[in-house]
């Protein structure tokens, strides 16, 4: 059983693939690290799961769906979740506004959902009418996330979610993330923390040049000694 | 001081008027990212469209300035989905050239079905108010009422319903917008709605404080953008203040300056913002 499978994704912006063949498989409520060297494809293959990138090859099926090149409008109804890496806020809307963006799809009360993502997110309640431009990066990363959860998705896509932030906040998100994903909040996230993240992930993939070059549980991955070496800068 | 004050009225009104012209061009500018050259063809394009309500449906003024600014705002979303939105993936040059495109088109249409030369809406003619040495038109009174009406339920739509919070979302990044579900072009749809209806009434406005004519929305294309530029281009409130800002500036230019030189105001008005302040008084893009 699995809610997500991307089998052979080949794609990329302009002539030059950055997918080379790509496999993903995620299981409800596991939570899938990929790593791997910079250009080796990792953002690219969640923005193509997420419509977002042309596939020349390549399918995508989420929950029995095939789901190949819908554009994101279709694909958050379905439960699916994304949170860029970069500009992932809509900086002159308020922290409530900009969670209810995030519920846009929805038309019934989306009110216990907010309430959830403060309980996950309690600096956010007490900032809920600030903009979200004004925001430090640790912050605006939680209203990111927190925009993302506002649909209840079944699989959350998140994009090197610590990039740039204070060791302090990356360990918060980390346990946040982690507690999303208890809730049973399947999650596909790219990160460059690969110690950290490879530690509490369910399956751990490896992504070189575009292709998949190495998949196990998490921690097996952090242990294996060539992975070490290749891209997490030795032990 | 007394003809201080007057001029400070007459630009009050025109400002307000520049303010529903100017907030249109904000709106497009700020979710389709180009500078909407058949903005004042739009205007012209309600204001006859008003003169017709009244003389063919026999509706009094305001009925048939309602219909006009509804048929419009249809006729801007018509033009979007005919022309402007097979141009989107071009890019912002493309966008811009063709409306000029259109307004040229407009402009024609416009001379084509009610002639080239001046016309007046059927009003009743009432005195102006006196107040001391202040000449007061009730017909100012009555376009500045519903020029402070039409912004505030404007403020309420963009902050208050989903469709407006929508719309400010997509301002601020349409590729989160997207990614967050927002259906897009019905945000597009309601940019056009907005844009259209509110450049109808400015026209009619000012023609109902002036005269109609063909040229009535063009001649004034540049003040609008002035006032969109020198409050913040793409933010909705600096169209607002900018449009009372280039009324009331045009209208005192008159004490020292021959009235041909209105229009070099706005002129004078985008160059200094643009050497001070850059992205306008209240900022934007």
């Amino acid at each position: 059983m699995t809610l997500l499978v991307a089998h052979g994704l080949r794609g990329g912006y302009g002539g030059v693939d950055i997918l080379q063949g790509v496999d993903l498989r995620v299981a409800p409520g596991e939570l899938v690290v990929i790593v791997g060297p910079n250009g080796a494809g990792k953002s690219t293959a969640m923005k193509a799961i997420f419509g977002l990138v042309r596939l020349r090859a390549g399918r995508v099926v989420f929950d029995q769906r095939e789901i190949t090149g819908l554009p994101p409008e279709r694909l958050v109804p379905l439960g699916l979740a994304y949170v860029p890496q970069e500009r992932n806020v809509f900086p002159s809307l308020t922290v409530e506004e900009n969670l209810e963006m995030g519920a846009y799809v929805r038309r019934d009360d989306i009110r216990p959902d907010m309430e959830r993502v403060f309980a996950l997110f309690p600096v956010l309640a007490e900032r809920r009418r600030q903009r979200a431009g004004t925001m430090s990066g640790g912050e605006r990363q939680m209203v990111a996330i927190g925009r993302a959860l506002m649909t209840r998705p079944r699989l959350l896509l998140l994009d090197e979610p610590t990039a740039g932030l204070s060791p302090r906040f990356v360990d918060l998100l980390f346990e946040r993330i982690r507690a999303i994903n208890r809730e049973g909040v399947a999650i596909l996230m790219v990160e460059q923390n690969a110690k950290k993240a490879l530690a509490m992930a369910d399956r751990g993939v490896v992504l070189v040049g575009g292709a998949n070059r190495f998949e196990d549980a998490g921690p097996a991955v952090l242990a294996h000694p060539d992975i070490a070496e290749m891209f997490l800068g030795g032990a | 001081m007394a003809e201080l004050l007057q001029l400070l009225i007459y630009g009050i009104v025109t400002g307000g008027i520049y303010a529903l012209g100017a907030i249109g061009i904000s709106l497009i500018f700020a979710i389709l990212r180009f500078a909407h050259f058949a903005h004042g063809d739009l205007m012209t394009v309600g204001a006859y469209l008003a003169l017709s309500a009244a003389a063919i449906l026999g509706l009094p003024l305001g009925g048939a300035f309602a219909l006009a600014a509804l048929l419009t705002a249809g006729i801007a979303v018509l033009i979007d989905r005919l022309l402007y939105r097979r141009l989107r993936a071009s890019g912002a040059v493309v966008l811009l050239i063709s409306s000029f495109g259109v307004a040229l088109i407009l402009r024609s249409l416009v001379q084509l079905l009610w002639g080239p030369e001046t016309q007046v809406y059927e009003t009743a003619i009432t005195p102006p108010w006196r107040l001391g040495e202040l000449r007061i038109r009730p017909v100012h009174v009555a376009i500045l009422t519903i020029c402070l009406l039409l912004v505030s339920a404007l403020h309420l739509f963009l902050t208050r319903s989903r469709t407006g919070k929508a719309m400010r979302a997509m301002a601020d990044d349409p590729d989160l917008a997207r990614v967050s579900g927002i259906a897009t072009e019905r945000v597009v749809v309601w940019t056009w709605l907005l844009g259209g209806g509110l450049a109808a009434l400015a026209g009619m406005f000012l023609a109902l404080d002036t005269r109609l004519h063909p040229l009535l929305g063009w001649n004034v294309l540049l003040p609008l953008f002035a006032a969109a530029l020198v409050g913040g281009i793409g933010n909705v409130y600096g169209a607002i203040a900018g449009g009372l800002v280039l009324g009331v500036a045009s209208e005192l230019s008159t004490l020292v300056l021959p009235a041909v030189y209105k229009p070099a105001v706005a002129f004078a008005a985008i160059v200094v913002v643009l050497v001070v302040r850059p992205r306008g008084l209240l900022g934007g893009r």
